[in-house]
């Protein structure tokens, strides 16, 4: 009790996820003047604010040591039946949401069965779902965009004149994750899980049902995760999210969460989204061609969790 | 020293921390003999083993090899000055054959390229040797039984010329025509000149085998005597025989109605038939070998394993939980053996892992009260005078006794009536050991149910108002405190 002093050294390497981010950030303003103005910024929140979601859902999931590599083909299927839904089918856009949410939790649902109950590897499990999720997103929007430019709802989800209700959505899922990991049981007993499965189990909790439940959040989040996305173009797609289950997992560990399980925090993994967001967007804002950026941005995410794996050590050699 | 014998083990000293393991412990083998290491668990018999393999590092003492000192520090040079362990796991590669297993660290030593016919024909002749010219060396390790995996094993380590052959309870794992045919290999071995190091708590093996017997007690050497002319009664009583320190503190409780009564009970190879009571207030010990069962009968009740059949009656009532989650449900607790596999949440924080099994207490409607929580962890941590910095430290920052209190803390804050305690002081030391005995003795003396499991039969006597003593999945005996004694116990547990 006794030890109330703040060493900044401390300080640092808790919040490192926040001092990287601050440090990109205010690199990014200095290297172009185009980074602060507010369009920019908005453009910033608009594009992420479906991929938070997504890595919201993989840290769930790491969190009990698993991995979901289906999360980008769950984001391209839910929003394809729900495109296909309002351009097909003349619905509307909240029963397209409703059935884009079920579509989610199903596919997270499979894959928790098999992972929880089917005692398969999470691995193995999502990289056949996401297979699946992949021929079934091309199998619904027909090999094609499935556009929707006629509801004017879908765009006014992404409209300044709404107040940009994604990025709302956004911050509120955010804050109901954040609320869940940290005030709730749920969010505990997850954390748990990861920690040490057998004395979870033997402490009188059900492990797997758990386990499942993560994989279910993960799908619901990256259903909706896949509205938000298609909104902004009013157009759903086969490849949509495409890749995203990578920059999913490159935030969770950027902020800080271990592959092992055990290990995560709500705010930093938005952290880390926003991490590989600038880089992004600092390098298109300096023309950098497309093809080297994913070279970059690849080579600046391995800085960040060396660096992340570094401070780790001195926390726990102190 | 005199070149006579093959290995001389001088005054080995090994700590842990501050736990002695080894304390002046000598071992002399001749060429060409068996010699039995003997000693009850915990008396320093692996220890030493890995101090000679490399796995551990002394602390001081000196090692001789055909008289000549040597420098193990690492299991790389004691292999290579032929030292070899046959362990009760077994270190094969269970997908790739007979052959491949037998010449394994040869595989890669060649040119790149592997001559197949070769490799099969040596591996033939050394099995052969051994008089096993019936396993194929083509076979995959993993299709063979337990005793030809042992047989492949040794052929391994014969292969790299062992000249010092030690044998970890090679036949625990075996049936009994394996075990003649194995003493058969042994015996051909040592004719061949290989020095043998047996350990084994089945006396009458040692009897038959043996030439030398050396005797091993809480880490320090005890004796070394001829093999010929010993009895068994002599033996135990070298192996027991030490003083009752005041270790164990004095304990007021009531022994109230039965709490749990187990009756013939059947649970896998391991629990057959096993039948047992425990009242309200009183202290059960569970002793015998490690492998008697003992865990593996409270894992049955705890639901943590199946049960094939018997009755279990809690508080007068039939009850057959299904899993851990039923018998919490009904304050029924279990401390794990492995307190860091099994146990702890070691990289969570004091406060969630006391309160991890009874998260109801501390939640509504799925909202956990953080300050409430607080103070609950804090009172129950208070209650067993469990010293820690601040509930928001990992669990893996405290010593070993603390972590145990911590996760004892768990039942305690789910209000347990019974709680089993499976080695509750394994790894844990002295001073520790007597805080964990004080909790113990309080929660006894506040009606709980205690049970625990044992290895360290000082800790039954000094603990317990009554044990139990399984061997082979089976009850072999029942002692009053007033009858209990290490002979008694070992005894029962070894079958003698």
């Amino acid at each position: 009790m006794e030890k109330r002093r703040i060493n900044i050294k401390d300080f640092l390497i808790d919040n490192n996820t926040y001092v990287i981010f601050l440090i990109l950030f205010i690199a990014c303003a200095l290297l172009s003047s185009t980074f602060l103005e507010p369009v920019n910024l908005i453009n910033i929140c608009l594009q992420q604010s479906g991929p938070i979601l997504v890595a919201l859902g993989m840290l769930f999931v790491i969190l009990t040591g698993g991995i979901d590599l289906s999360v980008g083909a769950v984001t391209a299927l839910s929003s394809c039946c729900a495109y296909v839904l309002m351009r097909d089918y003349e619905q509307g856009l909240g029963v397209a949401f409703i059935v884009a949410i079920l579509v989610g939790l199903a596919m997270g649902f499979l894959n928790g069965v098999l992972v929880a109950y089917g005692k398969m590897q999470g691995f193995v499990t999502t990289l056949a779902t996401l297979s699946i999720g992949n021929g079934a997103a091309l199998i619904v929007s027909q090999g094609a965009p499935v556009r929707n430019s006629n509801i004017a709802a879908v765009g006014a989800m992404a409209s300044k004149d709404y107040g940009y209700p994604i990025v709302i959505g956004c911050v509120i899922i955010v804050v109901i994750m954040a609320i869940i990991q940290k005030y709730t049981s749920y969010g505990r007993i997850v954390i748990a899980c990861g920690s040490n499965k057998t004395a979870v189990q033997l402490a009188g909790i059900n492990v797997r049902r758990y386990v499942c439940s993560c994989y279910m959040v993960s799908g619901l989040l990256a259903s909706i995760a896949g509205m938000f996305i298609a909104s902004r173009t009013q157009t759903a797609a086969s490849t949509l999210g495409k890749g995203g289950e990578l920059d999913a997992i490159a935030a969770c560990v950027i902020g800080g969460a271990s592959l092992a399980g055990g290990k995560g925090n709500v705010i930093k993994t938005v952290i880390g989204a926003l991490i590989i967001a600038l880089i992004s967007n600092i390098m298109n804002l300096k023309g950098v061609p497309a093809y080297p950026q994913e070279i970059v941005k690849g080579c600046i995410i391995i800085a960040a969790v060396l660096l992340q794996i570094a401070t780790d050590r001195a926390e726990s050699a102190v | 020293m005199g070149g006579q014998y093959r290995l001389e083990m001088e005054n080995i000293t090994k700590h842990f921390g501050g736990v002695k393991a080894l304390t002046d412990v000598s071992l002399r083998i001749e060429p060409g003999e068996i010699h039995a290491l003997i000693g009850e668990n915990g008396a320093g018999k692996s220890t030493l083993m890995k101090v000679l393999s490399g796995a551990y590092q002394r602390d001081s003492g000196q090692i001789f090899i055909d008289g000549k000192e040597v420098k193990i520090t690492n299991p790389k040079e004691s292999k290579d000055l032929g030292v070899a362990i046959i362990y009760q796991e077994f270190m094969l590669a269970p997908d790739l054959t007979v052959a491949e297993n037998i010449f394994i660290d040869k595989l890669s030593a060649g040119k790149g390229v592997i001559n197949w016919k070769k490799l099969r024909a040596d591996a033939r002749t050394q099995l052969e040797k051994l008089g096993f010219g019936d396993i194929n060396p083509n076979a995959k390790c993993g299709s063979l039984s337990v005793a030809y995996q042992q047989v492949v094993e040794i052929c391994k380590c014969l292969t790299r010329d062992a000249k010092i052959l030690v044998f970890d309870e090679p036949t625990a794992v075996l049936t009994f025509s394996e075990i003649e045919k194995l003493f058969e290999v042994i015996n051909k071995l040592r004719e061949q000149g290989v020095s043998i190091i047996y350990i084994s708590h089945r006396l009458e093996e040692i009897f038959k085998l043996s030439q030398h017997i050396t005797v091993l007690k809480d880490g320090t050497y005890v004796d070394t005597v001829e093999t010929a002319g010993f009895d068994k009664q002599r033996l135990v009583n070298l192996m027991v025989g030490r003083e009752m320190t005041d270790m164990f503190p004095k304990r007021n409780a009531k022994i109230g109605e039965t709490v749990l009564k187990v009756e013939d009970l059947y649970a896998g190879k391991m629990v057959q038939g096993v039948s047992f009571e425990v009242k309200a207030g009183e202290v059960l010990g569970f002793n015998g070998l490690v492998g008697a069962g003992r865990t593996e009968t409270m894992r049955a009740v705890f639901g943590a394993d199946k049960r094939e059949s018997g009755k279990v009656y809690y508080f007068g009532k039939e009850v057959n939980w299904k899993s851990p989650r039923a018998a919490i449900r009904e304050k029924f607790g279990l401390l794990p053996e492995d307190r860091k596999k099994q146990g702890l949440l070691l990289e969570q924080s004091i406060r969630m892992n006391t309160t991890l099994a009874c998260l109801n207490k501390i939640t509504k409607y799925g909202w956990i009260n953080h300050s409430l929580e607080k103070k609950f962890v804090k009172e129950i941590l208070a209650s067993i005078q469990t010293k820690y910095g601040n509930t928001e430290d990992n669990a893996n920052s405290l010593s070993g006794g603390n972590q145990q209190k911590i996760a004892l803390a768990k039942w305690i804050a789910a209000d347990c009536k019974c709680v089993v305690f499976d080695e509750p002081t394994r790894g844990v030391d002295v001073g520790a050991k007597t805080e964990i005995y004080k909790v113990i003795n309080t929660l006894a003396e506040n009606g709980m149910a205690v049970i625990m499991i044992s290895s360290e039969m000082p800790e039954i006597i000094g603990m317990c108002d009554r044990a139990v003593i399984m061997r082979n999945g089976k009850v072999s005996g029942e002692v009053r405190k007033d009858e209990l004694s290490e002979n008694i116990m070992i005894q029962m547990a070894m079958g003698v």
